[in-house]
């Protein structure tokens, strides 16, 4: 099945010529009243303008921010779950819209939204609204006259910076957390893909006090840094690159806030010679596990992209691998069989093909892809590449950066000890994947990895209750698990003695 | 700060254009390499001094008499590249200057040594 392109009279999504800023409960026209052209990277063409916001607008939104903070701060966390259940249910009755629009915003296929950006983000806000309602503070009884009481508060406002790879999932990540634990937000979409949560806004903001929720949307320079490096937020989380991670880390440290910060990854999906011993659904699993470095065209920060197979393994493997990926070349995102869909925008396709480029030069073969798709019809103006698959070796920039598109870099090793110094010898360590048909060395492996999230005999899942976070330069901080309330909370404690006497000794 | 020698950064004519349009409105300008995910493994353009350099960064070279940085684990990674700094259509996120313009800074590479 095919969706109507939006806009189009046939289509269910029919997008405003523009979008204001979503602040106190209400769509506000930018102070300086200009506007961006967003652009769909399925055909490159612009679908609709976005506000393009200034220091003034984080200022209006901060404001009703510390308004409504009190407030919300001291819901009952009955209510606050209330909400957020409500909110994963108008997402659910809106699904196929949201997806849609996820879709056209993005560049990734509809089979994906459908499947997962959507339902993960709906499930996200169900999953802290179930959190909320279990939280409570702790005491500690000292001596038998002494307790310890620990409260946790929320810590106020806070601001949020979203990337453009799950603009929606990302966003309901980074929300459901920090609103379940009573805080006030101001977030700012990525400049790429600001489409589905402005969407998203008019459909679920009723629901929300005025001021709780505040989107103001713009240009990382123009917004995104006053945001991070207001005296007004007491934290801030960001989801992007090391360079401005370490800038948000310098604003933060102005102001003395915490940071959460997600940066990315490089990382190695590990495929023991055993995944071979059979020709069964298990060996099929694995070549899946492989060939899903290009999900969302490898705009994923956990994409497998260093594949490392035993050398005893590897040409079978790798012919296997080869033919399994070539069944997903990119095709129309709005198509319901297409598997990879378009890069975001221009300048990442531009960045793709450089790396292909100095893959290449490096001397690295190219097995598979290795260009640009050229596409048909409307598709023809979009951003398209082919699957790349590449082998070489772990020294090769292909190896140690960060592409961000749908290339994989292949090599092998000799053992497990091999392995595990390939797969740790990185600047990253968010994702690993490990493949074997021994619970003994899947376990070990995972253990071995330097990395916060090991998937084994799997890939690429994402639940909530199952912590995401990285090692080394990946970031600080654990996502997707309640473990995250603790980052967006302050602790109190109160020392109270209940001994009528004196202590005697001053 | 500048602890090796420098392999030098060079630059496209379109991306002197454009370091030069945006000095014009920010002031000087410098520039710092990205790693990790998203707008990552691309460059960074500040105004000048807006990035608090580090012990461990170094510099690779000027570009247009701009400073170019990398952080010096990447550097290690990198050094066996010549890079060259050029621009093309599009819109990064990150804090970087020209995304306004509706460009974006990116980094072509040649081989100076097998690694």
């Amino acid at each position: 099945m095919r969706y109507d392109r939006p806009n189009t009279p046939g289509s269910k999504l029919q997008y405003r010529t523009r979008y204001d800023n979503f602040i106190g409960g209400e769509f506000v026209k930018p102070v300086k009243g200009q506007y961006f052209e967003n652009v769909t990277p399925v055909t490159g063409r612009a679908f609709t303008e976005v506000a393009r916001s200034t220091a003034d607008d984080i200022e209006l939104a901060l404001n009703a921010a510390h308004a409504a903070k009190g407030r919300w701060g001291k819901t009952a966390p009955a209510e606050r779950s209330k909400i957020l259940n409500k909110i994963a249910d108008v997402m659910e009755q809106n699904i196929e819209l949201l997806a849609l629009s996820e879709s056209w915003d993005n560049g990734k296929p509809i089979r994906e939204t459908l499947a997962a950006d959507l339902p993960l983000a709906i499930d996200h806000f169900r999953y802290f609204a179930g959190c909320l309602r279990a939280e409570e503070g702790s005491l500690a009884e000292l001596d038998p006259n002494t307790v310890a009481y620990h409260f946790k508060e929320p810590l106020g406002v806070v601001g949020q910076i979203i990337p453009w790879n799950f603009p929606l999932l990302m966003a309901a990540w980074k929300l459901a957390p920090a609103l379940a634990a009573g805080n006030c937000v101001v977030l700012k979409p990525a400049e790429q893909t600001p489409a589905t949560i402005l969407l998203w806004a008019e459909l679920i903001g009723h629901l929300l006090p005025p001021g709780v929720l505040n989107i103001v949307n713009g240009f990382g320079i123009e917004a995104g840094k006053p945001l991070a490096q207001s005296p007004r937020i007491a934290k801030v989380a960001f989801t992007g690159e090391t360079t401005t991670g370490r800038l948000i880390m310098q604003y933060a440290s102005e102001n003395i806030i915490p940071v959460t910060l997600e940066l990315g990854g490089k990382s190695p999906n590990i495929f023991f010679a055993d995944v071979l011993a059979e020709d069964d659904d298990f060996r099929q699993k694995a070549l899946e596990g492989f060939a899903m470095f290009a999900l969302n065209q490898g705009e994923v920060c956990t994409c497998p992209s260093r594949a490392l197979v035993e050398k005893s393994i590897y040409n079978e493997f790798l012919d296997l691998a080869v033919a399994r990926t070539q069944a997903t070349f990119p095709g129309d995102p709005l198509d319901t069989d297409t598997r990879v869909g378009a890069q975001a925008s221009n300048d990442q396709l531009e960045k793709i093909l450089s790396y292909i480029d100095i893959g290449k030069k490096e001397g690295a073969k190219v097995r598979l892809g290795g260009a640009r798709a050229e596409m048909s019809g409307d598709l023809a103006g979009g951003y398209y590449v082919q699957p790349t698959i590449f082998e070489g070796h772990n020294k090769m920039r292909i190896f140690q950066e960060e592409i961000f598109g749908p290339v994989v870099s292949v090599t092998s090793f000799n053992d497990y000890d091999d392995a595990i110094a390939l797969a740790n010898d990185s600047l990253y360590g968010l994702g690993a994947g490990v493949w074997s048909r021994s619970v003994h060395k899947a376990y070990n492996a995972g253990r071995a990895l330097q990395a916060g999230r090991v998937w084994t005999n799997c890939y690429h899942l994402y639940p909530a209750h199952a912590a995401f976070g990285g090692y080394k330069q990946s970031g600080i901080g654990r996502e997707t698990h309640k473990m995250m309330l603790a980052h967006y909370q302050q602790t109190k404690n109160l020392l109270v003695s209940y001994d009528p006497k004196p202590m005697g000794f001053f | 700060m500048e602890t090796a020698a420098p392999p030098g950064v060079e630059a496209t004519e379109a991306a002197i254009a454009m370091i030069r349009l945006l000095r014009e409105k920010h002031g000087e300008v410098m520039f710092h390499q990205s790693g990790g995910c998203c707008d990552g493994s691309s460059p960074m353009c500040y105004p000048k001094g807006e990035f608090r350099l580090g012990q461990r960064d170094v510099l690779l070279g000027h570009v247009d008499g701009a400073a170019f940085y990398m952080g010096g684990d990447q550097y290690e990674l990198w050094k066996h590249t010549r890079l060259t700094l050029d621009v093309v259509r599009g819109r990064g996120a990150g804090f970087s200057l020209e995304a306004p313009e509706g460009v974006r800074f990116l980094i072509r590479s040649d081989l100076c040594a097998t690694p």
